[in-house]
Order: structure tokens, then C-alpha cells, then sequence
């Protein structure tokens, strides 16, 4: 069975806060849910399926279902692969409605890691409770959010020549987007030479190759075309969708390359186009490098040049060959609970819909890709490939 | 431009049923992982069933010899500057680890690196490595 054509995204929302200290994570989850079913001009009493990750209060889904009043639940999901797991949801509820098993799929995300401290010197708690396989042997040695990217940045200019002034163009294409943006966290225009004056976190990764820690969330409706072409929004329609998780490899550690590789492919195989085809691209931006690998493993470019395909301002819009995070991205809009899947989603939504910025719409955009690596490059990540047209 | 190593204070390992040995062999000075009984491979970390086959595994002592992989000098994540590291050992498998006692901005991959053993708070001895 294909998802191809079997859902579509009818409501998107991204909150616009980046600062929450005055509302509770649950808050959060519920104004993001209202936001996106207003865009789709749905209600609660419509939503049959109900899809979280580990941001989410409680058990699973349980108190966030119910904290949300939803009542007429027949299908949910609590997938969790880290900041990728919302592309993966929007995968699976098309999955789940092509099977007849929910009409309304709500997905949502929320949390406030810059009011509550937490960011990528340190590791989410859910990474080392005390029966996790790996923490035995790997917690004595420090490894931490950013340490865990580096370690995939050094090998990958040690492998192929990347230089860091390659890498800084990806943030400086971020934030020329991010100007437009009014509610971006960084609003300011970068050089490369601003990012590499920036002070090193952990080599060859600088302040500025980071990401923000921002408070916030972000929702998404997924329904069965026929009612999508009942609302009134613009029909963007799901083509093709992959996930899988990589990790150590029993010891055959290979830094090259990401799950990408694997969720690429697929995506686009299921959506019957090709990364040429792609228009705008929602890449995740956690860090630069994770951009420049997804980018070669998505097969934009040869592997190894992806330091090449990103400079000179080849991912800013109107001027290079691949817009990329028109909202600002990670790296300056947002990433709220550290988790910016949601958000890749909700920026490819706006370019098919025409309803990104002026400044950095991409003219009759009608294929759109959205990428999110989450968990930590480094050792183990979940990725997942989405893949969506305009109708 | 120089980084001279520092210790940092090491929390207690966690010893259990999967770690025990493990922690045994290192307060003796020795480097281990597991082999599969079954197709006779090593992996890091070391798990009672082989991830290749699901065979049963054994543990067996390595040589502690082997070159970075990849390494990081991590900056700005706490009190003390340090490098981790990723070390393929001679034996074929590459864990994740620390670079001790050098100017830590000296360190490449591609070199060549010995174990060395770091006590922590309770005296359990974690394997880093060192320019051999």
C-alpha cells in the first residue's frame, strides 16, 4: 500500500512565541491544537486521531487526549524519534486514514526549554534513564547534544574537504530568511565571517552553527482528501513519506552518512519524483552539518559535496538553486522543545499554500520536501523523509 | 594555541548485570568487549546477544590499541574542556570515548591512541585514551 495521494495537510500552525514563562507546556499543546484546527476550519468534535511525541505531559497520549477534549478517538500514535517524530506522524496518520482508521488526524507539539534551562550542552533526560542500553557506556564520557554533531562535522571535513566557512553558509542563508520573519527568535543578518568569529562550542561546530533554544510549539492536521477539498484552504496533498532509525551498527561506526540515505530514497520513490523536482526544501537545522549531510543523503547532491552545493547562497531564496527553511529555521526562527520537526512541516505547508513571506516565496510552488533528523547524529538518530504537492 | 588536559570529576559507573565484567576487567587493567560464539564477530557495546546474529557472546580482552576515528573538543558544555572521541581499536570496532593527558588541541583523527584507565568518584576505572 502507498500513501500517495491517500491524505492531505489541512491545517498548520506555529506559535508565535519564544518565550512562554506565564503558560504550562499543556497550554502550549492546546493553543497550537486550536491554531491549527481554526486554519483548517475543523473542530474538536471532527478529530478521530490523535498523534504526540515526547514532549507531550503524561503517559503517551493519555492526559494530553484528554486534556484536550478528545473524545471521539479511533486511532493514535506516540511515536517518538526525537525532533523528526512529527514528519514521521504526518506519514503514519496518512497511513492510518488510507486504512480506513481515523478521518481527522490532530498532531501536536509544544515545550519550553528556554524558560526550564535545558539545552544542547546538556542531554535530554529521556536519553539516559538508568535502563538505556548505551548509557553505561558512553555517560563517562560527556557526550552531549552539540559534542554529538561535531564528532559527524570532523569527520565528514577530515573525509571530504568541508571547511567551516561551507557550513557557515547554511546559517547565513537561514538568516537572510529569518529577517522577514517577525516572530523569529534571530532576526539579524549573518556573514560567514560572523559565524566563524563566533566562539567554538565543540570543534569544528561554533555558537552560530547552533540552533536556538526557544519555547513554543506548533500543530498539524492531517484528513482524507475528500475533506480536504471541502475546506476552504488550499489542498496540499501527502506524496510520499519514509522513517528509519541508525545507529552505532554494532560498532561499525560510519559518521559519512545519516538515515537520509535510507529515507530518501524511499520518499521519493513513493512520491514518483525526483530531488530535482523538489521547488523548496525543509531541511532539519539543528546544527549546519546536519543540513549538509541530509542534503547529500537526499541526493540534492554527490555525497561529499555538499559543502560545495551550500555556498555562495545557493540555499537562500531568489538567488540560489534550492531555497531551504524560508521561516529562519532552527537556526534563527525557532525550535521549540528542541524538537523543529513540526516546524519544517508547517514552513513546507506555507510555500505550497503561497503564504510564506513575500520576500522569500517561492514563485508556484507545488513540491515541497520536508527532512528531520532527530536524537543525536553522532550515535543514534531517527530520520524521516515527507515529501508534498500542492493540488 | 594550546589546551592542556584537565581531569574532570567522574560519576560512578553504572554496574549491573550487563556492566559488571566489564568493570571487573578495567579495575585489572584490561580492555574488554564481547564475540559471538555463533558467527565469531566483536561489537562495541557489549551485549549478552549478538546484534549481528543473536547468537550468544563472551567476553574477551583487547588490545587497546587504536587510531581516532573522530574527535570533538567540546568547549563550552562544562567546567573543563575536554575532547571526545570515537577510536577504531585494532580489533575492528569503534567506541566512543575521551582523549586524556596531551594538549588537547593537538589531537586528529588518525592518530594513533593507547587505553588509559581514569578512576572515578567510588575508585571504578573508565577506559580513555591516550597519544600512544
Amino acid at each position: 500500500m502507498t500513501i500517495k495521494g491517500k491524505a492531505c495537510i489541512a491545517g498548520a500552525y506555529e506559535h508565535p512565541t519564544r518565550k512562554a514563562p506565564d503558560k504550562t507546556v499543556a497550554q502550549l499543546h492546546a493553543e497550537c491544537a486550536r491554531g491549527a484546527l481554526q486554519d483548517a476550519g475543523l473542530t474538536l468534535a471532527d478529530v478521530d486521531g490523535y498523534f504526540c511525541a515526547g514532549d507531550a505531559p503524561g503517559l503517551g497520549a493519555n492526559s494530553m487526549a484528554d486534556y484536550l477534549g478528545l473524545t471521539r478517538l479511533r486511532h493514535i500514535d506516540n511515536t517518538d524519534t526525537g525532533g523528526s517524530a512529527y514528519l514521521i506522524h504526518v506519514a503514519h496518520a496518512a497511513q492510518a486514514i488510507a486504512a480506513g482508521k481515523c478521518d481527522v488526524a490532530l498532531i501536536t507539539l509544544a515545550g519550553r526549554p528556554r524558560t526550564e534551562g535545558a539545552s544542547g550542552v546538556g542531554v535530554g533526560q529521556r536519553l539516559v534513564t538508568p535502563s538505556t542500553p548505551d548509557v553505561p557506556w558512553e555517560m563517562p564520557y560527556s557526550p552531549v547534544t552539540v559534542n554529538m554533531y561535531a564528532l559527524a562535522a570532523a569527520r565528514h571535513m577530515h573525509e571530504f574537504g568541508t571547511t567551516a566557512e561551507q557550513l557557515a553558509w547554511i546559517k547565513v542563508a537561514a538568516a537572510a530568511h529569518a529577517q522577514h520573519n517577525p516572530h523569529a527568535m534571530l532576526r539579524d543578518a549573518v556573514t560567514v565571517q560572523d559565524v566563524l568569529n563566533s566562539p567554538l562550542i565543540a570543534d569544528p561546530l561554533h555558537k552560530l552553527d547552533c540552533c536556538v533554544v526557544s519555547d513554543g510549539g506548533g500543530a498539524l492536521v492531517v484528513v482524507r482528501p475528500e475533506i480536504a477539498r471541502q475546506l476552504k484552504r488550499p489542498v496540499v496533498k501527502v506524496l510520499g513519506g519514509a522513517e528509519t532509525i541508525k545507529g552505532q551498527l554494532g560498532g561499525q561506526v560510519d559518521l559519512t552518512w545519516s538515515g537520509a540515505a535510507v529515507t530518501g530514497p524511499a520518499a521519493f520513490a513513493e512520491a514518483g519524483v525526483k530531488p530535482s523536482d523538489i521547488q523548496y526544501a525543509s531541511i532539519y537545522d539543528s546544527f549546519t552539518i546536519t543540513v549538509l549531510m541530509q542534503l547529500e543523503d537526499l541526493g540534492f547532491c554527490q555525497k561529499g559535496e555538499g559543502g560545495k552545493f551550500v555556498a555562495d547562497g545557493n540555499l537562500i531564496s531568489g538567488v540560489g538553486k534550492l531555497p531551504f527553511n524560508t521561516d529562519g529555521g532552527g537556526l534563527c526562527n525557532n525550535h521549540p522543545a528542541n524538537r523543529g520537526g513540526i516546524t519544517k512541516v508547517i514552513e513546507a505547508v506555507r510555500q505550497l499554500r503561497g503564504e510564506a513571506h513575500p520576500k522569500v516565496q517561492v514563485p508556484n510552488c507545488h513540491l515541497a520536501l520536508a527532512q528531520g533528523t532527530g536524537g543525536l547524529l553522532g550515535s543514534r538518530h531517527g530520520s524521516a523523509t515527507l515529501i508534498m504537492e500542492r493540488e | 594555541m594550546s589546551t592542556p588536559y584537565v581531569d574532570r570529576p567522574l560519576s560512578a559507573p553504572m554496574v549491573d548485570a550487563s556492566t559488571d565484567a566489564f568493570w571487573a576487567a578495567t579495575r585489572e587493567g584490561r580492555l574488554t568487549s564481547r564475540r559471538c560464539q555463533h558467527c565469531g564477530k566483536l561489537h562495541w557495546y557489549p551485549r549478552p546477544i549478538c546484534p549481528f546474529c543473536q547468537g550468544d557472546t563472551e567476553w574477551e580482552t583487547l588490545s587497546g590499541q587504536g587510531s581516532i576515528y573522530s574527535v570533538s573538543v567540546t568547549r563550552r558544555a562544562g567546567p573543563q574542556v575536554y575532547a571526545i572521541a570515537y577510536v577504531t581499536l585494532d580489533e575492528g570496532i569503534t567506541v566512543l570515548s575521551n582523549i586524556v593527558d596531551c594538549d588537547l588541541d593537538t589531537v586528529h583523527i588518525g592518530q594513533r591512541v593507547k587505553v588509559v584507565f581514569k578512576p572515578t568518584d567510588d575508585g571504578q576505572m573508565v577506559p580513555m585514551f591516550t597519544p600512544a
